[in-house]
């Protein structure tokens, strides 16, 4: 079976020109590989670079030197060295991301920020957006919400709207950072069950879970990320 | 992936002394939309008008391509034949809703025009799509015989909008398109523009100094100084990871709301 993700030899640092010119590396020589159904669990001290992979794994953050190969469209694509279209296509299709916070748009609703996904890959608005009231109820938000934008929802209600919409497509990579941090301990429940939902069909997963109870029941493995040693 | 749907090449364009374009190359490709951004006098404006053909570069080239496929060097075309894609494949959408409309007939009839323009004679076809465009860019269709100097900034600026993509077109260009309005209404004319691009499929140039504008609608981003391009990518990795100290100071600009 061929890996879902493969980091090879990721370098990547930063460069403050604002606080003159200080750089510092926070990854060096990273390696992970991920096959399909897996969970792999980013463990490590705070500061070490677990949340700057996962933003290169997600195309957020630019790679300085090193591969991330991605399963994608039946071939191998270079996330590392793919143009601004080509990352886009590779997010629509293939890899999913539940960030920590959701970034809310001004009037678009929970309902159709979780369709939105879906309709970005040619699914029918009014099937996605069943789908995505069905996701969204499963993840007990009320329904008198669903139709409103999540700019004044808590932040547990914010968490559930974006793990609905990392969740509705069926992405073949998922990667999650902190999926259940403002989550009470019913909804946790829901999580851990969709988690293995998407291992069972085959998904890759990485995460970052600081609930450790959570990350042993869904984590095949752990990966570590130590500080890189200041090379100066 | 297919052929970008404008590219430009090495623009070069001085005013005197300065350097408005220095050797810039951007392309697009279609349905893509791009944001230009950068602090004033760093050419964006200037980029804008030059890769629509309304200004002209002292060296360097625009290939537009059209729907069949064929491409057109835009600097070459005649006057008629720039005026011909303008009304057939492009629009473009002024800072100040005032350049983009004509202030002495009807809102109807402004959107109307374009329509005409483009070869329609249906009086009542193009009356009924107007109302119809009104109504898209939310505005009240029972306003339609009203002079735009009835409606405020904002919703001039969504007559402008309604006025440009009523011919669909494949490319529309964007000055600045919430500058100048209140903040309340521009975040509902970014929020409309945003939907009406993802629906249509437009590909767009925009110009921007609101990094906010440029997160919200762009794909991608390109960071303007002095006439150069000094960063390009997608756009939430040049906000989130930017390489070059000019764009890292605009980004640290912004104030998080």
């Amino acid at each position: 079976m061929n890996a879902a993700l493969e980091v090879q030899a990721l370098n990547k640092g930063f460069t403050l020109h604002l606080q003159g010119g200080i750089g510092f590396q926070v990854l060096r020589g990273e390696a992970l590989t991920v096959m399909p159904g897996e969970c792999v669990a980013l463990t490590g001290p705070s500061g070490a670079g677990k949340s700057t992979l996962m933003r290169c794994l997600q195309g957020n953050y630019g790679a300085d030197a090193g591969r991330i190969m991605v399963a994608h469209r039946g071939g191998l694509a270079d996330l590392a060295a793919a143009d601004a279209r080509l990352v886009r296509e590779i997010r629509r299709e293939t890899l999913g991301y539940v960030s920590q916070f959701l970034r809310v748009i001004p009037r678009v609703s929970a309902r159709d920020v979780v369709a939105e996904p879906l309709i970005d890959r040619g699914m029918d608005p009014e099937a996605a957006r069943e789908h995505a009231t069905t996701l969204l109820t499963r993840l007990n938000l009320p329904p008198r919400l669903h139709g409103l934008p999540p700019a004044t929802f808590s932040g547990g209600e914010q968490q559930r709207v974006n793990l609905a919409r990392g969740f509705a497509p069926d992405y073949p990579i998922l990667l999650l950072d902190e999926p259940t941090a403002s989550l009470d301990a019913g909804n946790r429940e829901v999580v851990i069950g969709l988690i293995h939902e998407a291992k069972a069909r085959g998904a890759a997963l990485v995460g970052i879970f600081h609930d450790i109870e959570v990350r042993d029941r869904v984590a095949d493995r752990l990966h570590e990320i130590l500080p890189v040693e200041d090379a100066a | 992936m297919g052929a970008p749907l404008l590219e430009a090449a090495n623009l070069q364009l001085r005013f005197g002394a300065v350097r408005a374009l220095d050797g810039v190359d951007v392309e697009i490709f279609p349905g893509e939309v791009v944001a230009i951004v950068g602090e004033s006098g760093s050419g964006k404006s200037t980029l804008l008008r030059v890769l629509a053909g309304a200004m002209e570069p002292d060296a360097g080239r625009v290939l537009y391509r059209d729907a069949a496929g064929e491409a057109h060097d835009v600097q070459a075309l005649s006057e008629a034949g720039r005026r011909r894609l303008m009304r057939s494949d492009w629009g473009f959408v002024h800072q100040n809703a005032r350049d983009g409309l004509r202030m002495g007939i009807s809102a109807g009839g402004n959107i109307g025009e374009r329509l005409m323009a483009a070869g329609d004679r249906n009086y009542a076809h193009i009356r009924a799509e107007a109302a119809d465009w009104m109504g898209r860019v939310e505005m009240n269709p029972e306003r339609i015989d009203e002079p735009p100097k009835n409606f405020s900034g904002g919703m001039q600026q969504r007559l402008q909008i309604a006025r440009c993509l009523v011919t669909n077109p494949r490319l529309v260009f964007m000055d600045e398109p919430t500058g100048g309005l209140d903040v309340s209404v521009q975040a509902r004319l970014l929020d409309l523009i945003r939907g009406l691009v993802a629906q249509l499929g437009l590909a767009v140039f925009f110009v921007t100094h609101d990094i906010g504008a440029a997160r919200l609608l762009a794909h991608r981003i390109v960071v303007m100084r002095h006439g150069r391009i000094v960063e390009e990518g997608l756009a939430d990795r040049v906000l989130d990871d930017p390489r070059h100290a000019y764009t890292q100071l605009l980004v640290s600009s912004v104030l998080a709301a």
